[in-house]
């Protein structure tokens, strides 16, 4: 089995009008048994810049406790926010750093930039940046994420209607995945407001 | 007093609480070439003497304004060869910074690291202080900004200053003739005054240095038919 199988994770985020969306599971595993059903895959790391990781989890804590002492640091020194762009260049130089031996872990990075333009993006676990304009997605759980996200995607979208999308993308997707489900988890990004909820699906 | 004793050893303070390098060093400068800069509202204009030690000497190969990023850009006084030590440290930490955050580096934070260096400077064995002042130009997001840093470490963020030979005059002048809402082409019109006000000999494109920086943040030299052309509007 691949170490990146090895805890399962589904990690999806889509761009809407002036808005952004990203979801995850809940499911903790270690192989086939399930550990825990509420376990944290995204992260805030400012109130306009979302992370979430997948992957091994044991990496992905120790990545974002790694990128949040790099954000504090930064905030001090430069007195304002990371804009999500930049935030990727330094994950992905970040995970380059560790070219031959590297954090199993692939991130996926939703903010809202400049003009609260919303940028989503992805990168593997070497830090190779994949930019899209519609969604992206990353975990076991991926392939079947493509598709549905493909499926249901449309651009420009409200708030309301993007969580309805991105949560049946996530929720038919981790039902074709043994790895991944035990719920949903959707935070939703307009310029003044952030919402969080909690999806219950197949508790399988 | 006692200060002489203190003077030898960079790292060890002197009983009233000084660095007697380091204000060895600000004489140094104090000797040099005269230097200023003056921030517009829509831009920042840095100049200085170019007075070579002879005729003989190639004016154009010359250089002492320097670009750090393409928006910014950097002016000295004092010894010439320790500013290029600090210009060649400061491009590369701009360069560092691009490459891991993929922006240009704010003007703050490349100020922030050259004074870092010239503060470790004072504070290691072996080495002494730089003997220069400089005076860092840019514009970014936050606007026009004029920066000095002085050999101990310490920078300000000036609306106009000089550094240099003729320092007092250059800087009275200065406060007389600054105003908030001045533009670019009238800070440019302004240093070449100040600069005359102190200069020796006929002020001319060639033994004079301007660069400017406006919000199209490219940060620029002028060429010696430019200068001549402001110098003839100075008339």
């Amino acid at each position: 089995m691949s170490i990146f199988e090895y805890n399962g994770s589904a990690l999806v985020a889509m761009v809407g009008k002036n808005c952004f969306a990203i979801a995850s599971d809940r499911r903790l595993g270690v192989q086939l048994q399930t550990i825990a059903t509420d376990f944290q895959r995204i992260y805030n790391i400012h109130p306009k810049l979302f992370i979430g990781l997948s992957g091994l989890a044991s990496d992905a804590q120790t990545l974002y406790q790694r990128l949040v002492f790099r954000h504090k640091l930064y905030e001090l020194r430069e007195e304002r926010n990371m804009k999500p762009e930049t935030f990727a260049s330094l994950v992905s130089a970040i995970q380059y750093e560790k070219r031959f031996g590297p954090y199993f872990c692939q991130p996926v990075i939703a903010g809202l930039g400049d003009d609260d333009k919303p940028f989503i993006c992805t990168m593997d676990a070497i830090g190779a940046k994949e930019l899209a304009k519609d969604f992206v997605v990353a975990g076991t759980a991926s392939e079947s994420l493509y598709g549905a996200c493909e499926a249901m995607f449309k651009p420009d979208m409200e708030a309301e209607e993007l969580f309805e999308t991105i949560s049946q993308a996530l929720l038919s997707s981790v039902d074709r995945d043994c790895l991944s489900g035990w719920g949903g988890h959707v935070y939703v990004v307009t310029p003044t407001e952030v919402t969080e909820k909690i999806l219950k699906g197949r508790m399988d | 007093m006692g200060d002489s004793q203190y003077s030898f050893s960079l790292t060890t303070f002197s009983p009233s609480g000084k660095l007697v390098q380091i204000e060895h060093a600000l004489t140094a400068v104090g000797s040099g070439q005269t230097s200023l800069g003056i921030k517009a509202s829509n831009g920042v204009v840095i100049a200085t003497e170019k007075k070579l030690p002879s005729i003989l000497v190639d004016e154009a190969s010359v250089q002492k304004i320097q670009i750090l990023t393409p928006n910014i850009g950097v002016v000295y006084s004092g010894m010439g060869p320790d500013s290029r030590v600090l210009v060649r440290k400061s491009r590369k930490q701009a360069e560092q910074y691009h490459r891991l955050y993929k922006e240009p580096i704010p003007v703050t934070q490349l100020v922030r690291e050259t004074a870092a260096v010239m503060q470790e400077f004072t504070q290691s064995g072996g080495v002494r202080p730089f003997g220069v002042s400089l005076l860092v130009a840019g514009f970014d997001d936050k606007g026009p900004q004029l920066y000095q840093v002085d050999p101990s470490g310490s920078y300000f963020s000036w609306k106009a200053s000089a550094m240099g030979k003729n320092v007092s005059n250059a800087k009275t002048f200065l406060e007389k003739r600054y105003t908030d809402d001045m533009e670019l082409d009238d800070a440019v019109h302004t240093a070449i005054l100040t600069l005359k006000e102190g200069f020796e000999g006929q002020i001319s494109g060639k033994n004079i240095e301007i660069g400017i920086i406006g919000a199209d943040k490219k940060f620029r030299v002028l060429t010696p038919s430019e200068i001549e052309d402001y110098l003839q509007e100075v008339e």
